[in-house]
């Protein structure tokens, strides 16, 4: 078990920077996830902890020791890859006995630690199956063996749910989830499904083109986004962002003059779709309903207003509108996210009175 | 009655259709196995039986070349014997062992200079074999203007090294092998590249060093290539014997006459096409033998795959 610091690291191929100098701690014992659309550095980092790319800066610690020159296989680190990457010529028993091969353990030890590790995630009647002939759920579960056996400072997960069907992923995220509370051990997860990251780390490091954008809880990022990209990233369906400009106390979206005070200049209004509510036509601003889709225990409509077309979201399967229907919808002011457009920073101070529309 | 007959005809242009695809699709292929396979095979066969020199007339049909060749040849057995050696050394050492560094050096190297010494070591096959031959012969010239004893004798000091005439079938290993080993590097260099990047990537985390993860992951996913330049090259090397007759014709004396090339010199040489005939069914069946051995012992068959395109 181990905290993980990371200093100032950077990683850059040529020209071509892939993580920009990065801070980030992570507490012995944590579980952390690193969210952030494709190429967006996660995985890169991830393989920086691993040993597997060095870094082209900064500093590396567990448990205070520099490790950024310690080789992959003296870091004690486990992993779980996307295409789990289980040996295809060695069974289920001996990908899962590998990492003991090169730490010296006694023969019977290491039997004892494989079957011991394959009973933790329910494969030990796959024993002396090949890859191959193995679903891709049970190919994950052999491969968290495979990084669980060696009793690991830090465990790293690389989408490790993102090539199992739905039922599946929800199963795992428990088990996933489960495991590491009972072993105490520090895991990373990288992912770029923010459901995953928000129900299964303590902590989610949103990144954005290599750069961290926001470290907090599930709510913190969804209620209180830092950076304009983490409120539209996390969240699905996806807020309603809409530009307005903020001059002698009021701002301006689109036809509708606000009041609002201490916010100057380019602003973007960021509005959550369970946040809008859907009325009768007069009340709140004018709107038509352009689309609906019905998602089960809610529905989604689109609606156009004289801020720009809408997502609503209301609760219950029951769909009160239909599309082409009149109607108003409702605002409540505290739930607006105000952001400064050039810095793309949540402005916390301003506040804003969205009146009645006219 | 209509439809009945509509269905007849729908069947009958289906069968048109399949008879169309097989000629299609197997066509190619067994004409040229016929043409070059089964037909020369089948011509060898008639030639042994026949007396037929370098006038290529046949005046009688008989058994002689086989009672010669089974009681009164005793070049066989000696020949038999350096084809055996040469097999052996020049796959063993060259085509499989030599092939396999060069393709893990270099692709462990930077994309570049892996395909640089790549090219190098192609170079030798490009060359056409007389002016390979012909190279080859000034390197080893025994007197101090080989370019070997030009190094020995001139740079450090030593006697004159004459590999023609002490070292022949060194010589033999080397000429065929620097060409050899080529194939086989291009072979097991895709192979290399085709193994998943992740594979490695979890070796070395799993405590691998580099040697553990040639042995580990690199050579286990090299296991069918190196099967088929096995047998491949085997067969190759049985039959081919241009550079031995271009670099030592077979000599000193017979020290370097492998089989095939004993079978030319007595058929084209001395014009006994039919005695000719007759020995080269030993190198077929020897050919033939050593397939299906390897055939079995390798498990070739696991390598047949289901087609990826079904054609009716």
């Amino acid at each position: 078990m181990a905290r993980i610091e990371l200093e100032q690291v950077a990683k850059s191929w040529g020209d071509v920077v892939a993580v920009e100098p990065t801070d980030l701690v992570i507490e012995d014992g944590e579980f952390v996830a690193i969210l952030g659309p494709s190429g967006c550095g996660k995985s890169t980092t991830l393989f920086m902890l691993a040993g597997i790319y060095a870094p082209t800066g900064g500093e590396i610690r567990f448990d205070g020791h520099l490790v950024n020159r310690v080789e992959a296989r003296d870091r004690n680190v486990g992993i779980v890859f996307q295409s789990y990457a289980l040996y295809p010529h060695m069974t289920v028993a001996k990908n899962i006995r590998f990492p003991l091969k090169f730490k010296g353990v006694p023969a019977d030890e290491a039997a004892r630690r494989v079957s011991e590790a394959a009973r933790l995630v329910h494969v030990e009647e796959l024993l002396d199956r090949l890859p191959a002939e193995m679903s891709g759920g049970q190919q994950q579960r052999v491969a968290l063996a495979r990084a669980l056996v060696k009793e690991p400072q830090l465990l790293l997960l690389d989408e490790p749910l993102s090539n199992l069907d739905a039922t599946l992923r929800l199963t795992m995220r428990a088990e996933i989830r489960r495991l590491q509370r009972r072993l105490g051990v520090t895991t990373i997860l990288v992912t770029h499904d923010q459901i995953e990251a928000t129900t299964m780390a303590d902590r989610v490091v949103c990144m954005s083109k290599g750069r961290i954008e926001q470290i907090g809880t599930a709510d913190d990022l969804y209620q209180r986004p830092n950076k304009l990209f983490v409120a539209s990233f996390i969240g699905a369906p996806p807020i309603n962002l809409l530009d307005g400009r903020a001059e002698r106390g009021t701002v301006r979206v689109g036809e509708l003059t606000l009041p609002a005070s201490g916010i100057e200049g380019a602003v973007v209004l960021g509005i959550r779709p369970e946040h809008l509510g859907l009325s009768a036509p007069g009340h709140g601003l004018a709107g038509r309903i352009l689309t609906v889709e019905p998602l089960g225990r809610e529905t989604l409509y689109e609606v156009a207003t004289p801020l720009g077309s809408l997502r609503v979201l209301e609760a219950g399967s029951e769909r009160r509108w239909r599309e082409g229907d009149a109607s108003g919808v409702t605002v409540p002011d505290e739930a607006l996210l105000i952001f400064d457009k050039a810095s793309e920073r949540r402005l916390e101070t301003a506040s804003l009175a969205l009146a009645e529309a006219a | 009655m209509t439809s009945q007959s509509s269905a007849t005809s729908r069947s009958s242009a289906a069968a048109r259709r399949q008879l169309a695809n097989m000629a299609l699709f197997m066509g190619p292929a067994t004409v040229l196995l016929f043409m070059f396979f089964i037909a020369p095979v089948v011509v060898d066969v008639f030639v042994a039986f026949t007396d037929m020199g370098r006038s290529l007339r046949v005046t009688e049909f008989t058994t002689a070349n086989f009672e010669r060749l089974l009681t009164n040849d005793s070049r066989i057995g000696p020949t038999m014997a350096v084809t055996f050696t040469y097999v052996l050394l020049t796959l063993g050492i060259f085509n499989v062992t030599f092939g396999l560094l060069l393709a893990l050096t270099t692709t462990a190297l930077p994309e570049r200079s892996g395909a640089f010494f790549r090219a190098i070591w192609l170079l030798p096959r490009m060359s056409p074999s007389v002016v390979y031959a012909l190279l080859w012969a000034w390197v080893i010239g025994p007197t101090d203007r080989g370019l070997i004893n030009q190094v020995a004798v001139g740079w450090l000091g030593l006697e004159p090294v004459d590999l023609l005439s002490n070292q022949p079938m060194l010589l033999i290993v080397l000429a065929n092998g620097f060409i050899g080993a080529s194939m086989g590097m291009i072979i097991f260099t895709s192979a290399i590249r085709a193994i998943p990047e992740h594979l490695f990537h979890a070796a070395r985390v799993d405590g691998a060093g580099p040697l553990a993860v040639i042995w580990h992951i690199t050579l286990p996913a090299l296991r069918w290539p190196l099967s088929f330049i096995t047998v491949y090259q085997t067969l190759s090397l049985l039959v081919s014997f241009e550079y031995i007759w271009l670099i030592t014709n077979g000599g000193p004396f017979y020290d370097t006459m492998v089989f095939a090339l004993y079978v030319y010199k007595r058929a084209f040489e001395n014009g006994q096409y039919a005695y000719g005939a007759a020995l080269s069914l030993i190198l077929v069946a020897i050919g033939i033998a050593a397939s299906l051995l390897m055939w079995r012992l390798l498990d070739m068959k696991r390598l047949l795959q289901t087609p990826k395109i079904e054609v009716q």
